[in-house]
């Protein structure tokens, strides 16, 4: 963890902060502080249970816990590293499965169009997930709004963005 | 004078009014905003979530072709857009090892853009004119609504206040409104799970639109585009929430300021929102 994000677990003294402040701490599994005990142990079965724990995937990077730690340990940016983990070791939380499938959909639709496209997205996302109802209604009140483009915006050097993925995903199999 | 402009994803689509009004602002005060050319998608959460690598990659491909356009200084409307092309500056100016990712990608970037958020962008170059040019109050209690990509972290934005930031609220007073004091500027509207996890948007959104309306605000006024659209089209999932209808407008700084300036209402792109705009 060190190595890769330069985050001191080992500064955490368990003051309880981050995790009283987390909005979303009440539907994780283990709240930030228990994460970072967690990791502090060095426990290897422990650290299994961090990747495989809803918590990661539910933390929406707000930093509010970053902003409020007395040793300003940067949880967010752990959160991420841990995120990437769990991914490649083929770990993630299957509660997570939606949040996980909206992500792997929104890059796909940037990786061919440069940009978003929130139709794609949504037929994208529907189709791994299923939930075809969810939003449903959404739709047509967007597109009457003219929220909705019809049309992919695509950018001129669509070969560049797939090399940039290309290169990205070589470490990373996700 | 001439500005570059970074609008974002959302700013072409699902948020369109606040393109409109921020362009239709900056016109007002003849300010020229320069779109970077075939700019692409910053990568925003899903990035940073799933491949650090690309979350970085992304961005820097943005400011490499800011620079080639001879651009300085990019306007970037939303949060997370600004959020994310700042950290990656941060990134790559500290870490020469991570400038082998834009060479990798060919992408040359020496490090002389500046990113400004659309508060910085309002506060160094309309403001100082603002005051003379009110035609229409906003007179109206708003709260303002600064999220969380806009003022964390502070280490890297160094950017007002984190959790009481001023701003907005600055700025609000001179466009004629009474800023509320109240609890929920900073915290989180549930972002990136609008469509995953729905029902933890409805109770984030709820609860802020629950204070706002507890503490007497006539208008919610944003500055980043997933904000808006949780706290604007999210709106039944947070009216049954707090067990109430609650229609309190949620506008963009810039459709609020462009009202006070006595701009077109529709010309503000204040008939795309959900929530009827009453102020």
């Amino acid at each position: 963890m060190l190595e890769h994000t330069e985050v001191k677990v080992t500064h955490c003294y368990q003051c309880g902060k981050c995790s009283a402040g987390c909005p979303l701490s009440e539907e994780m599994d283990y709240p930030p502080s228990v994460i970072m005990r967690m990791l502090q142990t060095g426990d290897p079965v422990l650290e299994e249970k961090v990747l495989r724990s809803f918590t990661i995937w539910v933390c929406l990077t707000c930093e509010m816990c970053f902003a409020r730690c007395p040793m300003s340990i940067d949880i967010p940016k752990m959160m991420d590293f841990l995120r990437e983990k769990s991914l490649n070791e083929k770990k993630a939380n299957p509660k997570a499965k939606e949040i996980v499938a909206f992500h792997k959909s929104f890059l796909d639709s940037i990786k061919y169009t440069g940009r978003l496209y929130e139709i794609g997205l949504f037929v994208d996302y529907k189709t791994r997930t299923l939930k075809i109802f969810d939003d449903l209604a959404l739709a047509p009140k967007m597109m009457k709004r003219g929220k909705l483009n019809i049309i992919p915006e695509l950018i001129k050097d669509r070969s560049g963005m797939a090399s940039i993925f290309r290169k990205s995903n070589k470490k990373n199999k996700n | 004078m001439t500005l570059g402009f970074y609008p974002g994803c959302s700013l072409k689509g699902s948020s369109r009014e606040y393109a409109e009004s921020v362009l239709a602002v900056a016109k007002a005060f003849d300010i020229n905003l320069e779109e970077i050319n075939d700019w692409n998608c910053c990568g925003a959460t899903a990035a940073h979530n799933m491949n650090k690598e690309l979350s970085l990659a992304l961005p820097a491909r943005i400011l490499s072709l800011a620079e080639k356009q001879g651009l300085t200084e990019i306007v970037v409307p939303c949060a997370a857009c600004y959020s994310r092309l700042t950290v990656t500056i941060h990134e790559l100016s500290k870490d020469p090892a991570l400038k082998a990712i834009t060479e990798a990608n060919g992408l040359e970037y020496t490090g002389s853009v500046t990113v400004l958020n659309i508060v910085q962008m309002l506060d160094k170059y309309i403001t100082p004119n603002l005051e003379g040019r009110v035609v229409k109050p906003f007179d109206h209690k708003v709260a303002c609504y600064y999220g969380c990509l806009l003022v964390r972290p502070h280490e890297i934005l160094k950017f007002d206040r984190e959790e009481d930031p001023q701003t907005l609220d600055v700025l609000m007073l001179k466009a004629g409104a009474t800023p509320i004091d109240w609890a929920f500027k900073t915290e989180c509207c549930g972002a990136g799970l609008s469509v995953s996890r729905t029902s933890s948007v409805g109770r984030l959104s709820g609860k802020i639109i629950g204070d706002a309306k507890d503490r007497g605000a006539e208008a919610v006024i944003v500055a980043c585009p997933m904000c808006h659209s949780n706290l604007d089209m999210r709106r039944n999932e947070i009216d049954s929430y707090l067990g109430e209808k609650v229609d309190i407008p949620v506008l963009y700084i810039t459709q609020a300021i462009g009202l006070a300036l006595g701009l077109d209402r529709k010309a503000l792109g204040l008939q795309r929102h959900f929530v009827k705009v009453t102020v």
